[in-house]
């Protein structure tokens, strides 16, 4: 049974005037405990919403979410999120971001020991001296490096990563993705993460598995896509492997092709595609 | 030389203004021109801390009175408009609830309070308090409540995602999100209950700028009245650049 496993997922949200405008329609979705799954897909075509959904800050108009067993109400104890604007508190300093999420995650612990570990966990990013840094004070890199270190912190089984590279340049987005498979790799339990990304390099890089979402509205899942290569990788290693490349092709494919077939079809035909593609990504898995 | 203008040109404007009180001074035979303000008003700001009698004081005695005053009612006001603020804030049942009856609370003007106050507390120095307080609190409860529905998105997703317990959410992320909001508004009451104290020490005869400004107008001598109406302008003007200072401070968190 997958740790993760959404079904039939469907959203809609109101707009001004007219008819409510439908974002999500019959998505299913499953993950693996331990496995690292990007959804990709163009910006504005719901997959936050998604991830909202699965991480449980966002409630679904019908289908389910599971995880582990239990039926999803509210965020998980045990689940942390990061964003793309990193959303860290400004007043605080970095260490007392973190801190405020281990003192939450573990409420019995003494401050002594939760501060040490949220040091530790900032000094795992590489931001041992700048831990009574403001938010204000810190690149944007450093921002989301203290983000990233306040998820790890908490020790979390499940991880949600909400374009956590997307408004960083090139040359920080590549440093924090090795960041962030170092730290996945040296968890002691296995941490299930699920990331929204546009960027395919970076879903090659860091998953097992590719998601591509295809733009609606409503949007959908197209079948999942395997990344068998070995780990730790690297960019560099990643354009020459023949694995890379093909999933690599095929995403762009899925993403492309049905992108087309759904503008052609606006109605049924399009509409069709949709229907029958959660049921065929959960097959091939 | 752009310097050196700013701080010329409030000047000229005093000068102008100081010009005008004198041609008014000749025009109305009763208003006394600036240089006899001065001479009649001397003895009351070279000995700013001489008691002659009840009301008959050095004008920083006077102002302390009313700056007490208005400190206790302003307090009074923040205590009760603060946690009013907050609690409309983050439910919007309660706001809906007791929005309109703010609405037409707010445009009361303090004269009409203090009867009530006198009424309902019997002594004119917490009736005083009371219209200071009712008076002054508006601000301070609309701009907590500005504030708390101002907080962005992300600092609620954050209380949620690190499943932070009421008390820490508001502790941790809505009062410092408010904070600056709330200054705005404890800029706004501080200067309305400065505006309140005059009437309330008029109608209660209380000691102080206001009741000072009061006795003078009934014993006859106008240039009294001049010398409070100053000492009441500078000081609020004073009261003002203080809060803002605070609240220029929070915002740059």
């Amino acid at each position: 049974m997958p740790f993760i496993e959404a079904t039939a997922v469907a959203k809609s949200f109101p707009t001004r005037r007219g008819a409510p405008r439908m974002v999500l329609k019959d998505v299913s979705f499953s993950a693996e405990r331990g496995t690292f799954t990007s959804i990709v897909g163009a910006m504005g075509s719901g997959k936050s919403t998604l991830l909202g959904i699965l991480a449980g800050l966002t409630t679904a108009d019908s289908g389910s979410v599971v995880v582990d067993g239990e039926p999803v109400r509210g965020v998980r104890q045990d689940a942390a999120v990061v964003f793309q604007n990193y959303s860290l508190l400004p007043w605080f300093s970095a260490l007392e971001n973190v801190r405020l999420a281990v003192a939450a995650a573990f409420p019995g612990m003494s401050r002594n020991v939760a501060l040490a570990r949220s040091r530790a966990a900032l000094e795992q990013v590489g931001l041992g001296n700048a831990i009574s840094r403001r938010p204000g004070q810190l690149s944007g890199g450093m921002r989301q490096r203290v983000a990233i270190a306040r998820a790890f912190a908490t020790e979390p089984a499940l991880l949600f990563l909400d374009e956590p590279f997307g408004a960083l340049d090139a040359l920080t987005r590549e440093t924090l993705q090795q960041d962030l498979l170092r730290l996945g790799s040296s968890t002691e339990r296995p941490v299930t993460t699920v990331m929204i990304t546009n960027s395919v390099e970076e879903a090659i890089l860091l998953s097992d598995w590719i998601v591509p979402m295809l733009p609606g509205p409503p949007a959908t899942l197209g079948a999942p896509i395997a990344v068998q290569l070995p780990r730790p990788r690297s960019t560099a290693q990643l354009a020459h492997e023949e694995v890379a490349t093909q999933a690599r092709a095929s995403v762009v494919a899925t993403l492309t092709a049905l992108g087309r077939r759904g503008r052609r079809f606006p109605g049924h035909g399009g509409e069709d595609a949709m229907h029958s593609l959660p049921v065929a990504a959960r097959e091939t898995r | 030389m752009k310097r050196f203008v700013h701080l010329l040109l409030p000047m000229v404007g005093v000068v102008l203004a100081v010009l005008g009180w004198w041609g008014a001074s000749v025009l109305v035979p009763d208003l006394p021109s600036p240089l006899r303000t001065w001479d009649e008003s001397r003895l009351y700001i070279l000995e700013p801390l001489v008691k002659r009698g009840e009301t008959d004081q050095g004008i920083a005695l006077l102002a302390y009175y009313s700056l007490m005053r208005v400190g206790r009612g302003f307090l009074l006001g923040i205590l009760i408009g603060t946690p009013l603020g907050f609690l409309f804030g983050v439910s919007p049942l309660v706001s809906r609830m007791f929005d309109p009856l703010m609405q037409v609370m707010r445009p009361i003007s303090p004269l009409a309070w203090l009867p009530l106050g006198l009424i309902l507390f019997q002594k004119s120095e917490p009736a005083a308090l009371f219209a200071i307080a009712v008076c002054s609190m508006w601000p301070t409860i609309i701009n907590t409540m500005m504030g708390v529905r101002a907080i962005p998105q992300d600092y609620w997703n954050v209380a949620r995602v690190l499943r932070l317990s009421r008390t820490t959410t508001f502790l941790k992320i809505i009062v410092p999100a408010t904070l600056p909001y709330m200054f705005t508004g404890y800029r706004l009451s501080l200067g309305i209950a400065w505006l309140v104290i005059v009437a309330s020490e008029m109608l209660t005869g209380a000691p102080g700028v206001g009741g000072f400004l009061w006795q003078e107008y009934n014993s006859l001598i106008y240039a009294h009245i001049l010398l409070a109406i100053i000492t009441i302008g500078l000081i609020g003007f004073v009261l003002d650049r203080l809060m803002g200072l605070a609240e220029a401070r929070l915002r740059a968190i």
